[in-house]
């Protein structure tokens, strides 16, 4: 830098004058302050921002549960009680038993759906594989709340394309938003759409990192392509697999925005909840009904120390696969 | 590396945190406030929907010189959680602040985060429907809202399908066909018989609606705001005429996709129609369906469904000059005005008797004079206490338990333990 040739470097002659080498004294205290404190500066943006936005909101959250509080009024210390009203919340289980019934019918179905689609995409004979491996991506650059709306009319009761097409087997129209079975169905449909496409590739992505090597000795030993399925690339691709159930577990604790809609956007999820996940009823507690805030809060803290519980548990699995 | 290009970054880094926290903190600094008696350069007005004051504020803007900011929300759903985050973090709130009933009912438990108008101006309640004016009131006295506009019901009705399943058309002899709701149900048995099986009206949650808000005493809560969901008469009679149209329903409820879209197919024949809700039936049915549409009296004479109040919120920081526009905004002249330009129905007693007013034909809803229909209806409205949390009861209990019953999820009996259930929960507060 021109700064420093012109203003850093005495004369090599003269001695050093007072001013100069007080300068120089400054320079090495930044020097070392630089080297110490720097780095720390160069990551805090990341922790203050996540202090600001993460961690702050958090334990506010965690204190919020602990009161009973108005979002407009008073607030109340009183300890633990909000937890203790979860524990014999009925519409808590339900909503409970709606998340994991809704992640089951969406990550069992997408996962293995994903799992062919992937070994297809793997073939060497394939051709045009750029242009499959992007149109089968495509859903998940779609907006959740398009995708909602869409299948929200595909799923309705008297002009749906569904319905339509079941009227040609002889089967009734469905209301679909009427029963457990259906809603769940509709939901996962949509979570399945836009969702296989991801883990596809993800999964692709894990397949092709299997050495050739493998497949060509099996082959050698008179291998066919399912059982070099079975036993090369399944076994081979498991921690990848493991990282895709994380993903779509961590993705499912949180449904919201397609319930939420396919239920014409009320937050209590059909006319007896039989939609209604975590998310939506944390939302109902805590930001709808204004005046149950706290006890909204105590159900965020709830999902959050079941994400916890179902990730150890996807942990350990990863552990016992990696011996 | 020299030891200045080190320090120039260590500069910048510093510089990003430091930027990165004043900002932060920047969001907190609130502007101090201002001296007494100085006229505010500008007053911010919070609306949702269609109010119709475009044109008066321009009005007040020549009269005053005072500028003001029209801020408007189309969705009422959007704009409460904004409301919400204005009133929770102290900051952010408009001078002028429209509050729907729901709205208002909600936030009167905690109004002290309202202004008291009435030191503020001159006492108006003579001029307005009293029972409006009073419910402007909060419970501890204080005048938190000045009336806008009622949602007065009345029926609108399909005259063509009408016609086609041999029922009389002309809006007269239709609202003579149901002087109470007994009438109404057997008008729809014979539209049924007539049309080949069609459904009458567009769900039975329309009609616990149109009768809830007729009021016949107290709904959920009693008048020191107890919740009596399960022991109301009214709520029982409500209840018990809607459970009865469940033979004559398309099970479409308000707001849902089978409702607009039936609309257009002619699914239903007759729904019941606040004043603001003309707009919603013409939008839905489409410029093919123009003139097919009429206005007809609602059964058992008149019932308020919405309507809003103008309030002045505790922060800001011009309550005298924001609740002389309120005032303004909400007298004779302005509601004449902002009907004729989006439709509100007027609370004002004067502006109710305007010819202006009174002369107003529908031309989508085949010329019907719904200014003389909704004037009549607005004076038959029986005052009604309704409580905190009403409108969270009746959306999130009282009406999905009735769905279920008519979607055949529930018996009548079963709808109803659900119902109560959660009446209490959902009314609590």
């Amino acid at each position: 830098m021109s700064l420093s040739a012109t203003t850093a470097r005495p004369s090599p002659a003269a001695p050093p004058s007072p001013d100069v080498s007080r300068r120089r004294r400054r320079g090495r205290l930044l020097n070392r302050l630089d080297v110490k404190y720097s780095p720390y500066l160069y990551i805090a943006p990341f922790f203050v921002l996540f202090g600001v936005f993460g961690l702050y909101p958090m334990l506010r959250t965690a204190w919020m549960s602990l009161h009973d509080w108005d979002m407009i009024g008073e607030h109340t210390f009183i300890g633990f009680d909000n937890y203790t009203r979860l524990v014999s919340d009925e519409y808590f289980w339900n909503a409970l038993v709606n998340t994991f019934g809704i992640f089951a019918l969406s990550t069992i179905p997408q996962l293995l759906l994903a799992l062919f689609l992937a070994n297809l995409l793997n073939r060497s004979l394939l051709r045009a594989k750029t242009f499959f491996r992007m149109a089968i991506f495509m859903p998940n650059v779609v907006s959740v709340a398009a995708v909602a709306i869409v299948f929200g009319m595909l799923f309705q009761r008297e002009f749906g394309l569904f319905n339509w097409l079941l009227s040609f087997v002889g089967v009734d129209p469905v209301d679909w938003d009427g029963h457990r079975w259906s809603s769940w169905t509709a939901i996962s449909s949509m979570v399945n759409w836009r969702w296989t496409g991801y883990n596809t590739l993800i999964l692709l992505a894990g397949m092709q990192a299997i050495p050739k090597d493998l497949y060509e000795a099996a082959e050698i030993d008179g291998a066919g392509p399912w059982r070099q399925f079975w036993q090369i690339t399944l076994p081979m691709l498991k921690p990848t697999f493991i990282f895709v159930v994380i993903l779509s577990t961590i993705g499912g604790m949180q449904l919201f925005t397609e319930p939420l809609l396919f239920g014409n956007g009320n937050i209590i999820g059909g006319n007896q909840r039989e939609f209604q996940t975590l998310a939506m009823y944390m939302y109902e507690m805590g930001i709808v009904n204004l005046n149950t805030a706290g006890y909204g809060a105590a159900v965020a803290w709830a999902i959050f120390m079941i994400i916890i519980v179902v990730s150890l548990f996807n942990f350990l699995l990863v552990r016992r696969s990696a011996k | 590396m020299s030891v200045t290009t080190r320090r120039t970054r260590l500069a910048v880094a510093a510089l990003a945190a430091v930027t990165a926290i004043s900002g932060l903190a920047a969001c907190g600094k609130d502007d101090d406030k201002p001296a007494a008696g100085e006229k505010p350069a500008k007053l911010v007005v919070d609306t949702f929907g269609e109010m119709g004051y475009d044109e008066l504020v321009k009005q007040y803007e020549k009269d005053t010189g005072i500028k003001v900011e029209l801020r408007k929300t189309a969705q009422l759903g959007e704009y409460r959680p904004k409301l919400v985050r204005y009133l929770a973090t102290g900051k952010g709130a408009a001078d002028v602040t429209a509050l729907e009933e729901g709205i208002l009912n909600e936030f009167k438990p905690n109004a002290r985060n309202w202004a008291d108008l009435s030191p503020l101006v001159p006492d108006h309640s003579k001029e307005y429907l009293p029972w409006k004016w009073e419910l402007g009131k909060a419970p501890d006295g204080r005048l938190i809202g000045l009336p806008t506009d009622v949602g007065s019901l009345a029926v609108c009705y399909r005259k063509d399908l009408f016609q086609a399943a041999g029922l009389p058309a002309e809006r007269d002899q239709v609202s003579a066909l149901w002087p109470d709701w007994k009438g109404f149900h057997d008008a729809g048995l014979k539209y049924k018989q007539g049309s080949g099986g069609k459904a009458f009206i567009d769900s039975i949650t329309a009609v616990s609606n149109g009768v809830l808000f007729q009021g016949n005493g107290d709904l959920f809560y009693d008048k020191e705001d107890n919740v009596i969901a399960d022991t109301s008469p009214a709520v029982k009679n409500a209840w018990d005429t809607a459970t009865s149209m469940a033979d004559i329903s398309a099970k479409a409820s308000t707001w849902s996709p089978e409702w607009s879209g039936g609309f257009k197919q002619g699914t239903f024949a007759a729904t019941f129609c606040p004043s603001w809700m003309l707009g919603i039936v013409s939008d839905n049915s489409g410029p093919a369906n123009k003139g097919k549409w009429d206005v007809a009296s609602v059964p058992g004479g008149g019932g308020n469904w919405g309507g809003s109040w103008l309030a002045v919120p505790a922060q800001s920081k011009y309550p005298k000059e924001a609740a002389k526009l309120a005032e303004y905004l909400t007298n004779a002249k302005s509601q004449v005005e902002a009907f004729k330009l989006k439709g509100p129905l007027p609370t004002n007693l004067e502006a109710l008797k305007n010819e202006a007013f009174l002369s107003y034909t529908n031309e989508y809803f085949s010329n019907a004079p719904t200014g003389k229909i909704f004037g009549e209806s607005v004076a038959k409205i029986q005052p009604i206490h309704l409580g905190p949390k009403h409108q969270a009861v009746k959306e999130n209990a009282l009406e999905p338990a009735l769905r279920a019953f008519e979607n055949g999820q529930a018996d009548k009996a079963k709808a109803w333990e659900q119902f109560t259930k959660d009446a209490k929960t959902q009314g609590a507060f």
